[in-house]
């Protein structure tokens, strides 16, 4: 008896009860489309995670900021001179395993970016190296980045995203300028002149939906809604937001002109420094990097720790752990349903030898052997399931299109074949064990006992 | 040495504490080629010897050969295989499977056996037109009337070429022209040289068969002499069952 002959009578025993195996199945299409939507749903929410950490600057990027004194040393605070860019420069000496060093000044919540009376909801005003466009993985669309020459003599330029562009010349959709070097903008009254655009920062989903939505414009004109893209939509969406709305100009332009508190007054300008961001060459020397940066520092600042270092681990790490939670949820769920499934089927299967005693004491007769009969139950069992699974992962392709259409706002699910081969193979086992006792049960039957079965 | 060696074979039923001897140290031959009729009132062992000798039932006690395996002591894989091989049964109710077709259900006996589907269909065809049903093979037992459901089952009986064929009543379920009808099937299938050995009721039948053996209380009662039948080509070699202890 061979085993494409098995398998063929076990489909023919399905056909034969369709409804029944049918309501069988159906605990392991459950368990097998969920297991599969759900491992598309986290596959999504990763792969927003990680566009989301490459436009932030990747893991090697860390930002060192200021922070409170420790209670020990609160007695030094007034020698705590906070960061300058006299840290910057010792790093760049004397932290080897630091790749790249950048300062970041800021204008604080006060920054008034304007055009003609326009102005943005909120800009990021900063004081920086021309290096930041390394550090930050910035792209200019038009124009250039300032150069040293333009910080050394602190010129008034400035190279800004797209999102503040679009809040002071309207977006290009709606007929604003694209390209806005030259142009002229005041922070906080003086004036500057646009050197440079970034390119605009979004996610692959926000690129596609754009596109769509540029192919069928609206035609109400009625009160401007602004159901922007990095919007709230998605949960990375900030970080696209953030990169868009900023504005660069030189850190001395930052420092001596706009952090002078005013024309006409002699004193000298605060030289803190909002932030330093900082990059090491590899991420596995992240720790001891870190390590040497605060020895640097800890001389610097005469062994006042006002400082502490920002890793993006924290952030990856929060969403790593929604994605754990996510993935074990939905294990549980699919486990459940598998488990469900299964029982299922072995009680299916123990129906459906007990009816057909009569009949396996016939093929016993005519000189099946326990061996024979075993496997016909089995490869019964198994076929009930992995066609269960093979529907499951249909229904799960439907289940995954109805949650994009649900929520297109979310990260697009994305159904991977591995997670499918899983499922798949996960079906066949529950098949195997739900089969093995009413297989068992089947094969030992006494051939005599069976025939007078009624 | 004959074809099938029954030797002091007792089949003993405990039934709260009653003991049933459905066979009572019973010994029979059955040589090669013969036609053999086994007849006794109801519940005096036939059902249960025919099991014994088709490898169905093993006995409480006694050996048995068969075309010569000792089957008494055989395993249940061994048996098995010799049901499959070497043996055909045809059961009073016909015993087909009705989610089958007719060649389905007469190649079962291949399948099992392992036979490639070329030499499957071949050999099925020439049994069903043996039986007469060549042009029935793919209709349903439930399409087919009592007696040709019973040619299919010595359809399959047959297809695996046995050394043996038992039949426990095959006529029982049927009228007395199908009966006829099936009786005259055994008779030709005999002619061409097999081995059969049939149960039955109605003395009328067993008197058409060369041997015939009367079974009662589990031992066999006549030894019925072959040439009443008229035919001597067949030895009656039934080994004297008669010498009880009381
Ligand atoms: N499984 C069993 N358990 C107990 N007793 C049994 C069993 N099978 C058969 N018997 C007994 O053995 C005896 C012989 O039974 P068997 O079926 O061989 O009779 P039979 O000659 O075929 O009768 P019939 O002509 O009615 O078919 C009977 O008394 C019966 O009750
Ligand atoms: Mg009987």
């Amino acid at each position: 008896m061979n085993f494409f002959n098995s398998i063929s009578i076990g489909f023919k025993e399905i056909w034969a009860n369709k409804f029944r195996s049918a309501l069988t199945m159906l605990g392991i299409v459950l368990g097998v489309s969920s297991l599969v939507a759900m491992s598309a749903l986290v596959k999504g929410m990763e792969n927003g995670m990680k566009e989301a950490l490459v436009a932030i600057g990747g893991l090697e990027k860390v930002r060192v900021e200021e922070q409170e004194i420790p209670a020990a040393q609160r007695h030094l605070a007034d020698q705590a001179i906070g960061l300058t860019v006299r840290d910057v420069y010792a790093l760049q000496r004397s932290a080897p395993l630091i790749k790249l060093v950048t300062p970041e000044m800021r204008l604080g919540r006060f920054a008034t970016v304007t055009r003609n009376g326009k102005s943005p909801d909120w800009a990021n005003v900063t004081g920086t190296w021309p290096t930041a466009i390394e550090m930050n993985q910035h792209e200019i669309q038009y124009g250039r980045m300032f150069n040293e020459i333009d910080d050394e003599q602190a010129r008034n330029v400035c190279v800004i995203g797209t999102g503040v562009r679009d809040q002071l010349f309207g977006t290009p959709e709606k007929g604003g300028k694209e390209d806005v070097v030259g142009e002229k903008i005041h922070i906080n009254g003086q004036p500057f002149r646009i050197i440079g655009v970034f390119r605009r920062y979004e996610s692959e989903l926000d690129r596609k939906m754009r596109e769509m939505e540029k192919d069928q414009p609206k035609e109400t004109g009625g009160v401007q809604r602004r159901r922007g893209w990095g919007s709230g939509r998605g949960n990375n969406s900030w970080v696209y937001n953030m990169k868009n709305n900023t504005v660069y100009t030189p850190l001395n332009t930052m420092w001596l002109k706009l952090k002078s508190g005013g024309v006409g007054t002699n004193t000298v300008p605060d030289p803190r420094l909002a932030a330093m961001n900082i990059k090491v060459a590899d991420i596995e020397v992240l720790e001891p990097a870190l390590q040497q940066a605060r020895n640097v520092m800890m001389h610097t600042h005469r062994g006042i720790e006002d400082f502490s270092f920002q890793t993006q681990e924290n952030w990856s790490e929060g969403i790593t752990q929604a994605i754990r939670n996510q993935r074990m949820s939905g294990g549980f769920i699919s486990a459940i349903s598998l488990l469900v499934g299964g029982i299922g089927i072995m009680n299916i299967m123990l129906a459906s030898i007990t009816e057909r005693i009569r009949e396996i004491g016939i093929r016993k007769a005519i000189g099946a052997t326990f061996e024979n009969v075993f496997i016909q139950i089995l490869v019964e069992s198994v076929v009930l399931a992995a066609l269960g699974g093979i529907l499951g992962l249909a229904a799960s392709q439907g289940i995954v299109q109805l949650l994009t259409l649900l929520s297109p706002t979310e990260n697009t699910p994305i159904i991977t074949v591995p997670a499918m081969l899983l499922a798949l193979g996960l079906s066949a086992c529950v098949g195997v064990l739900a089969g093995l006792i009413p297989a068992f049960k089947a094969a030992r039957l006494d051939p005599i006992q069976a025939l007078r079965y009624e | 040495m004959a074809l099938v060696e029954l030797r002091n074979v007792s089949k003993i039923y405990h039934l709260g504490g009653e003991e049933i001897r459905a066979l009572d140290d019973l010994s029979l031959d059955i040589e090669s080629g013969e036609f053999i009729s086994i007849i006794g009132p109801s519940g005096s062992g036939k059902s249960t010897l025919m099991h014994i000798l088709g490898c169905l039932d093993s006995p409480t006690k006694g050996t048995i050969q068969l075309d010569g395996t000792m089957i008494h002591n055989a395993s249940s894989r061994e048996l098995a295989r010799i049901r499959n091989q070497k043996i055909g049964f045809v059961f009073q109710f016909f015993n087909l499977l009705p989610r089958l077709n007719v060649m389905q259900n007469v190649e079962l006996p291949m399948v099992y056996a392992g036979a490639g589907s070329r030499e499957r269909h071949e050999r099925v065809m020439a049994a069903l037109k043996l039986v007469g049903l060549e042009n029935r093979s793919k209709h349903r037992p439930m399409q087919l009337s009592g007696g040709q459901q019973q040619r299919v089952a010595i359809a399959r009986a047959l297809v695996n070429n046995p050394r043996i064929v038992f039949a426990d009543e095959p006529t029982g379920n049927l009228d007395s022209n199908t009966g006829e009808a099936i009786l005259d099937l055994f008779r030709s299938l005999s002619t061409q040289g097999r081995t059969i050995a049939l149960v039955t009721h109605d003395p009328e039948i067993a008197a058409v068969t060369p041997r015939r053996i009367e079974i009662r209380d589990g031992k066999i009662a006549i030894k019925v002499d072959p040439k009443l039948a008229g035919l001597d080509r067949v030895s009656a070699r039934a080994v004297p069952a008669v010498a009880s202890p009381y």
